[in-house]
């Protein structure tokens, strides 16, 4: 199993634990565990509705790719530790690792 | 005025395919799309990008598979209106629908088949509060005429290639251009990138970088815009227009408006029939939402079967319907 913190747009943290083999994005994950995203590009890095930041762990992730780069370049908001987590695929190296979910944008 | 039995709002691999379903039982269709292409996202985003979950083909390119979903529904002599978008719907006395476009057409359909995938990219809006306030008194999204900002004072947000583009091209023509970047390198093209920094060196605009906007003022109509620097200090830019250029985001659109139950930007579904709350409307493929949704275009295509079973209700209410293999009863063109 993995292990890694959520802190909502409320602020409220909860662990979340998936078998490490799941085989679905930090996106599918966070959506599956009723957290207020929209996700409405489904995972193709367009909509950058699951905006995350990464508060601990980021060296783990990898860089992201172009395309997940050129979307997080287009919003109003991000730092320098803002990831799409519908790029970010689930695996050992996300043990300890804690997300935060970044602001909706005004719709 | 289009007449036509359904009226699809979307021409992507679904709506294509629910022109095929419809005709199966006799149904005409009328599709239209904000994109000037069939295909939706298919052919938009991913033309050359293999799919490996369509039944039947081990791998196919997406264009490869709109131009096959094209020649399946020829039978069916579907009509298009490309490059429009769908803005009102109504219902008039008889009970039919009438749907106007961004270009003025009408479409009159006795089913309208919601098929429009992520819905329309709108601008992204940054979040400072009272935004909405000025929208159109002095905060644009779009730059469509140029001239409007001849001689005036002018703030634009945003790192991508558009606001890169258009900062070098008002900065010959308004009075002052600023442009506020939050970041202090641009990702869009270097040769923009490198004549933006070129008139900021030459006093011929103002470049904010590791800025960003942080208020906005008027009295009714757009007077000033405040920028926040790293340190957190703002500074306030007096201006006539603030251009805010993030980039585009899918959102419903106007058939938000329209009455339907939505859940989180989704239209809620019946799974019997993938009819929505509003009879005679009913919402298939990405769109659609409902417990077990998958985002796939093969489930888009079972929803369009069923969806087709019973629009037959409304078009033809006083006949019976009978299901009927194609391998038994072949394609009946039109």
């Amino acid at each position: 199993m993995i292990r890694f913190k959520v802190e909502d747009r409320e602020g409220n943290v909860q662990d979340i634990e998936v078998p490490a083999d799941i085989s679905l994005s930090l996106m599918e994950v966070l959506k599956a565990s009723e957290y207020n995203i929209l996700a409405t590009c489904g995972g193709m890095a367009l909509c950058a509705t699951c905006h995350i930041e990464v508060e601990e762990g980021v060296e783990e992730l990898g860089e992201p790719s172009d395309a997940e780069l050129d979307m997080l370049d287009t919003l109003p908001i991000v730092t320098s530790n803002s990831r799409l987590a519908c790029q970010i695929r689930i695996g050992e190296h996300l043990n300890g690792a804690y997300f935060k979910l970044m602001a909706e944008e005004e719709s | 005025m289009i007449e036509t039995d359904i009226c699809i709002i979307g021409a992507g691999p679904v709506g294509l395919f629910a022109v095929f379903e419809a005709g199966l039982l006799k149904m005409r269709c009328h599709l239209v799309d904000a994109l000037p292409q069939v295909g939706g996202q298919l052919s938009e985003i991913y033309p050359s990008k293999p799919i490996y979950d369509i039944p039947g083909f081990p791998e196919v390119k997406a264009q490869e598979l709109v131009d096959n979903l094209m020649k399946q529904i020829e039978p069916f002599k579907p009509t298009f209106s490309l490059g429009e978008r769908v803005e009102k719907l109504e219902k008039n006395e008889d009970g039919d629908f009438v749907l106007g476009t961004s270009d003025g057409t009408q479409i009159k359909a006795k089913v309208v088949v919601i098929a429009g995938g992520l819905g329309c990219f709108e601008p992204r809006k940054p979040a400072v509060e009272k935004l909405e306030d000025y929208e159109g008194k002095g905060i644009v999204y779009m730059v469509k005429n140029p001239e409007s900002f001849r001689d005036k004072k002018l703030v634009i947000a945003g790192g991508g290639d558009s606001a890169l583009d258009w900062t070098i091209f008002l900065a010959n023509l308004a009075k002052e251009v600023t442009l506020v970047h939050r970041n202090e390198t641009f990702r869009g093209a270097p040769d923009s990138a490198e004549k933006v920094f070129e008139l900021a060196k030459t006093g011929k605009i103002n470049l904010l970088l590791n800025a960003n906007l942080h208020s906005i003022n008027g009295n009714g109509v757009l007077k000033s815009v405040g920028v926040i620097n790293k340190e957190k200090e703002v500074t306030e830019l007096d201006t006539d227009y603030l251009i805010p250029l993030f980039g585009l985001s899918p959102k419903l659109g106007p058939i938000a408006g329209w009455g339907l139950n939505i859940d989180k930007n989704a239209v809620v579904v019946d799974t019997f029939d993938y009819s929505t709350n509003i009879p005679g409307i009913f919402a298939i493929g990405d769109i659609n939402t409902y417990p077990g949704k998958l985002k796939l275009i093969l489930s888009g295509f079972h929803e369009a079967a069923l969806m087709a079973q019973s629009a037959f209700k409304f078009v033809y209410p006083n006949q019976k319907l009978s299901f009927k293999y194609t391998t038994v009863n072949g394609v009946n063109a039109f």
